[in-house]
């Protein structure tokens, strides 16, 4: 899960990319941009939930 | 490879021994986080956190120098760039090695070679602290080399050398560009992302997280290494974000006193802040989260005390006041993140924060878009990185003591002694 978190957050980060070269228009081009940081944020959740799964299975 | 079209400005010479002077007090930066380090950590191990300090900035320096320095290039100098949809992305800088050409560099070239060196040195002793009490120091050395030789370079260039982030404004009309004079990006948040990742692949200190129960508490062994700390740190910050405006924004020699305001401003309302949270939520003031607060506003004001006013950068710090207290419970607490240092909150959130105020605050429009494509850029495509690599590194340099130099302390474990020969040990109530 914490893997696939990871995966998840470059694309995003493509996404923010995507939205400087394919917009030029100041609205759409910040939507794109915010929806970039939303994955980056679900995929950066995803693994914080990762890693907590994997601390409830090994607690010492 | 192209040279870049950005030219070096001319610095007149009092400008140049104004930075230089600066750059000579900004180590106290280093020196306070250092001690503050060492302090909250346990008593068990406060030789191996200051030497680990010491030697991680070594390596750091030596790395950046053999390999860092030709990857982060200059603003100006020759870099790698391609062409997408019919911009440039300089993403890559290309000078000379071994910092070869330096004596003959232009001034401002020099110094901000001097500020790189410190960056640098900064930005690896961040997860030297996370990984407190259990983080071997040939893995400390191993990780500042990774992050002076491949991720402070990559970042340094896109921000500071003229690269893809530092041009947004340029290609893409968004306000001046990514901007970050103080290095929130380029060290604290990369510092601090690193300090995840080492927490992530280390694990927790022994006995943090009993089968049954709350986590149990393990205070930092030394209340006033770590609040002389942040009062060194201080100095080194104001000297640090005055030099980061002289250099990367060039500021007039009249806007840094205000920098110097706006750091203090920063730092004093999220101490106020953090003060009253924890005032409130304990029924007394926490002497190290406190200390862990005016270290988050002095981050925050990395990112925007060269570039907001004074009344934004008060309140920039009593936010970022608020929010270290309550992160460091929340990760400790409900993620089962084991941060002695509490570096993910300060550094990495306080960073983050501190950004994305410059974009809130300044008057340009297209900044705050700007800010965001940057973050976008840290979140998304340096910390999966980190992770990658530090996953890797791991298996070659394991990062963790084995458990018996854990149980008797990093200090007898690897170094052969402990800081503090003469004191009676006490019992570990933790290993249970």
């Amino acid at each position: 899960m914490k893997y696939a978190g990871l995966l998840v957050m470059p694309a995003g980060f493509f996404l923010s990319i995507a939205a400087l070269v394919l917009f030029s228009d100041p609205a759409p081009r910040a939507a794109f941009v915010f929806c970039g940081l939303a994955v980056e944020a679900l995929g950066l959740g995803v693994s914080v939930r990762g890693h907590m799964d994997e601390r409830g299975a090994s607690r010492s | 490879m192209n040279p870049a079209s950005l030219a070096l400005p001319e610095l007149t010479e009092a400008v140049f021994a104004l930075g230089f002077v600066l750059l000579l007090l900004a180590p106290l930066a280093l020196a306070g986080l250092a001690l503050t380090n060492t302090g909250l950590g346990r008593s068990r191990s406060a030789a191996q956190a200051l030497l680990g300090s010491l030697i991680v900035a070594a390596v750091a320096a030596i790395v950046f120098f053999v390999v860092g320095a030709a990857f982060t290039g200059s603003a100006g100098g020759a870099s790698h760039i391609f062409h997408l949809a019919g911009k440039p992305w300089n993403w890559l800088g290309a000078a000379p090695w071994l910092l070869g050409g330096l004596s003959g560099a232009p001034p401002y070239g020099q110094l901000a070679f001097l500020f790189e060196f410190l960056a640098v040195a900064m930005a690896a002793m961040i997860p030297w602290g996370s990984g407190a009490d259990r983080l071997r120091l040939a893995a400390g050395c191993a990780i500042a080399a990774l992050l002076s030789a491949v991720f402070f370079p990559l970042l340094a260039h896109w921000v500071w050398a003229g690269g893809w982030l530092a041009q947004l404004g340029v290609n893409f009309s968004l306000g001046a560009g990514f901007l970050d004079p103080g290095g929130a990006a380029t060290v604290h948040l990369l510092g601090g992302f690193s300090a995840l990742v080492v927490v992530w692949t280390t694990g927790s200190r022994k006995g943090k997280f009993p089968k049954e129960g709350f986590s149990t508490a393990m205070p930092g062994h030394n209340a006033v290494y770590v609040l002389f700390g942040c009062l060194l740190a201080l100095v080194g910050w104001l000297a640090w974000n005055a030099a980061g405006a002289l250099l990367w924004l060039h500021a007039p020699l009249s806007a840094l006193p205000v920098v110097v305001v706006n750091t203090l401003l920063s730092a004093a309302g999220a101490l106020a802040a953090t003060f009253a949270v924890t005032r409130i939520r304990f029924g007394k003031p926490d002497a190290s989260l406190c200390a862990n607060g005016w270290l988050a506003g002095l981050v925050a004001s990395s990112a925007c005390a060269a570039v907001v006013e004074p009344l934004p950068a008060l309140f920039i710090g009593i936010i970022a006041g608020l929010l270290t207290p309550l992160l460091v419970e929340v990760l400790e607490l409900a993620v089962s993140i084991d941060d002695p240092s509490g570096a993910i909150s300060v550094h990495a959130v306080g960073g983050l924060w501190g950004l994305f105020a410059v974009g809130l605050f300044a008057p340009r429009p297209g900044q705050l878009l700007a800010q965001l494509v940057g973050i976008a850029a840290l979140l998304g495509l340096i910390l999966p990185l980190l992770y990658l690599l530090f996953w890797l590194l791991n298996r070659v340099v394991a990062f963790r003591a084995d458990p018996d130099g854990e149980r008797i302390g990093m200090d007898l474990h690897e170094l052969g002694g402990g800081a503090y020969p003469e004191f009676v040990l006490h019992r570990d109530d933790s290993y249970r």
